[in-house]
């Protein structure tokens, strides 16, 4: 049970991150621990008790594989995660470029 | 059906093509985009003959591999009307930017983006799999962002951000639910699910991951507690991405998913409740914030949300009307508010303003931009000829027939308030006398004005759907697919 | 000009050390494309490796020593030609009778050419991700420096 708890932990420090720090990079770390929580929680519930990794090889037969769906899945999210990764940097070099600052409260100039 | 894979197919290679044949043919990737999104049109049109003279369900399977194991795309009633409504405004909204976007440099980027987005949306609508629809839901989102912060001014790119953030955070409770709808019943094909969700019954394991589903997709429909970031978002984008934003987008990627989520877990009595309250609470919250505004594009944007608010009650509501009522009034908001939308872009081409005290009298100078206007002001407020009046006359007869005479109210009062901020809308910017900035003002070029025409007479004939003899073959097979 | 030259990166140490390296990371990026039907890898993390092989090459030796070799407008292009060769490969799948339809020749499990398209569609993914993970690396230092003027 507790490896769960402490993926719950890790995204609940992203998304404190994410809500609370001022830094616009800060931020988008912190939204990458949160991701990198979620994909954790994902492979987590794809392992057995004393699971091998689920890779065939001529030599050998392999027993109690662990599920390789999750880990399929997870790859993809991390390809994801990486395009909106990237463009969360571009997107704050640009702000800095804008606006002199990483400052989210200074960042203001809409209304609402 | 060898071309279901095709909706995903055409507008990834237009992307590809034209991110790297664009750059050295400046009228290339107008041309192309343009014959895509006309196909992807057609296709989605020859879909609903398809669908209405032969079997009603069609599955596709991707690589010939069987249902459960692989990748499946489905074609039915619900998915060819949210098809033909994305195709025909992502055609109408191309057609617009071949003058509109003429303002901007490395158009073809922009073309890129636009078509990655519609693959993303088309994708999410015809697909099997809970998981495929995340990767498809990331990609149209993760080309919105980008499209968001197109004109790269500082208020754009804080927008942008801003929605990045909301967006990203919507698809991490997406991706979490997915993970436990997954540990919970081994499956991600969706009839496969709904069979184990039936044969096992739904516990907390599964609740909890509907509540998970609420708030992401609540997120990217931006139903009320979660609408923060579309006020900035839409009307910092270009007005053509404006209305593909408001049009389709929160649409597809929120309420669709919305829907289909549910169909597979079963709607109870405590969901429906839940998303009464959440369309009541949008319509009044969007309409009061809405009225306030004197810029342009974020009073539609603010519209966007209460509209929004209008079919999550319908759809909320249960009942065959009520349904009928909600995808109907989907159909409709996405093209008046996308016709706002572009009339808002025509005006901000020719006097470069979108704030309201600016303008004026541009009725004489823009004959066809005054006249749309006025179409889809009447439309959006409810006033009789126009397609607008009958989806929101179902949606109010739904609540009243279902007695919820609360929130049949609500919804009066809703379109009163539209009406009083649309005629706001029109005696600031058509009538009364010229501004100065309005003394110079002309009419747009012509594939703008086609594209609004267009959209206008759709409006003006989009409400003989209500009649049992039309909306039989659009709306009737969407709506037996929500409420069996 | 050839001073100058080397005075632009990292120090000699960081740039035989680089020399000797680089061609090893890419070779072994290429094998992992190129294994990722029969081994643990793919496409993906190949190119990931691929890119890493590129961006140390440009740690160590500055940026305009690199954009010489691969200018932007070439990275873009392959970068495009990846993911056409990727989504034609899908297209192919329609001569099979179904979208991704695999009906290449399978051959014999755990050998090189045994997984019938899959290679192919490795490498373009592989070519995709590499140039594109380096093209985005390439953008954010030009953005950077663009911002400092």
């Amino acid at each position: 049970m507790t490896p769960y708890f402490l993926c719950l932990l890790l995204f609940l420090i992203g998304v404190y991150a994410v809500v609370r720090k001022r830094n616009i990079i800060k931020i988008i770390i912190g939204l990458i621990i949160a991701e990198y929580a979620v994909n954790l929680f994902f492979i987590l519930f794809g392992y057995k008790l004393e699971g091998r990794s689920p890779i065939y090889s001529p030599d050998q037969e392999i027993f109690n594989m662990v599920d390789p769906l999750p880990q399929a899945l997870v790859l993809t999210s991390i390809v994801i995660g990486l395009a909106t990764t990237a463009l969360a940097v571009a997107i704050a070099i640009r702000i800095y470029e804008k606006y002199g600052t990483f400052d989210i409260t200074k960042i203001n100039k809409l209304k609402g | 059906m060898t071309f279901i894979p095709l909706f995903v197919v055409l507008p990834l290679l237009g992307a590809f093509i034209i991110s790297f044949v664009g750059k050295y043919k400046k009228c290339f990737s107008d041309i192309f985009t343009n014959i895509i999104t006309l196909t992807l049109a057609f296709l989605s049109f020859y879909s609903i003959f398809l669908l209405n003279t032969k079997s009603s369900l069609y599955i596709y399977k991707v690589g010939g591999w069987a249902p459960p194991f692989g990748i499946s795309l489905v074609l039915d009633g619900l998915s060819v009307f949210m098809l033909v409504t994305v195709n025909i405004l992502a055609f109408l909204i191309t057609l617009f930017c071949i003058n509109y976007m003429e303002k901007f440099t490395s158009k073809f980027r922009f073309y890129t983006l636009f078509l990655l987005m519609l693959a993303g949306m088309n994708g999410i609508i015809i697909t099997a799999d809970i998981f495929n629809l995340f990767v498809f839901l990331e990609i149209a989102s993760v080309a919105s962002y980008a499209l968001v912060a197109y004109g790269i001014e500082s208020e754009e790119l804080e927008a942008s951000f801003k929605y990045m953030m909301m967006g990203s955070l919507a698809s991490l409770f997406i991706l979490l639910s997915i993970a436990f709808l997954y540990s919970y019943a081994s499956t991600l094909n969706m009839a496969d699910l709904a069979q184990v969700l039936k044969e096992k019954g739904v516990n907390k394991v599964v609740t909890f991951a509907f509540v998970l589903f609420l708030v992401g997709f609540g997120l990217k429909a931006a139903i009320v507690p979660f609408h923060a970031w579309l006020p900035d978002a839409h009307p910092s984008a270009p007005a053509p991405i404006s209305a593909a934003l408001s049009g389709v987008l929160i649409k597809v990627l929120g309420i669709y998913s919305l829907i289909r989520i549910s169909t597979i877990i079963g709607i109870n009595k405590l969901f429906s409740n839940t998303l009464m309250f959440l369309g009541g609470l949008s319509i009044i919250v969007g309409v009061l914030l809405a009225i306030g505004q004197m810029d342009l594009k974020r009073l539609l944007a603010y519209h966007s949300i209460s509209q929004v608010g209008y079919i999550i009650l319908g759809l909320g509501i249960g009942t065959p009307l009520g349904v009928s009522g909600g995808l109907f009034h989907l159909f409709n908001h996405s093209i008046f508010k996308s016709l706002l939308f572009l009339n808002s872009g025509a005006i901000e081409y020719t006097i470069g303003t979108r704030n309201l005290d600016q303008m004026g009298g541009l009725r004489e100078k823009m004959p066809i931009t005054s006249a749309t206007c006025l179409i889809a002001s009447m439309s959006i407020s409810g006033i009789p000829p126009f397609n607008g009046f009958f989806s929101k006359l179902l949606i109010v007869l739904a609540c009243i027939k279902s007695g919820y005479i609360g929130y049949g109210i609500v919804a009066v009062i809703g379109s009163i308030l539209t009406l009083s901020s649309f005629m706001k809308v029109q005696r600031y910017a058509f009538f009364g006398s010229l501004s100065k900035k309005s003394q110079e003002a002309k009419e747009v070029p012509s594939f703008m004005k086609l594209a609004m025409l267009i959209l206008a007479i759709i409006c003006s004939v989009g409400g003989l759907l209500i009649f049992k003899d039309i909306g039989n073959y659009f709306i009737k097979p969407a709506q037996e697919i929500i409420v069996k | 000009m050839n001073s100058d030259l080397k005075n632009k990166g990292m120090s000699l140490i960081v740039k035989t050390i680089t020399r000797l390296t680089v061609g090893l990371i890419l070779l072994y990026g290429i094998y992992i494309v190129l294994h990722g039907h029969i081994s643990p890898g793919g496409g993906f993390a190949g190119g990931v490796i691929i890119a890493l092989a590129f961006i140390h090459l440009m740690l160590a030796f500055g940026k305009d020593e690199v954009l010489k070799i691969l200018p932007v407008t070439f990275v873009s292009l392959l970068e495009s030609l990846g993911a056409v060769l990727f989504l034609s490969i899908a297209i192919l799948g329609f001569l099979g009778g179904y979208f991704f339809m695999d009906w290449f020749a399978k051959g014999k499990p755990f050998k090189l050419f045994s997984a019938g398209s899959i290679i192919f569609s490795n490498i373009g993914i592989g070519l995709k991700v590499s140039l594109g993970l380096f093209g985005i690396f390439l953008v954010l230092i030009l953005l950077k420096f663009k911002a400092k003027k």
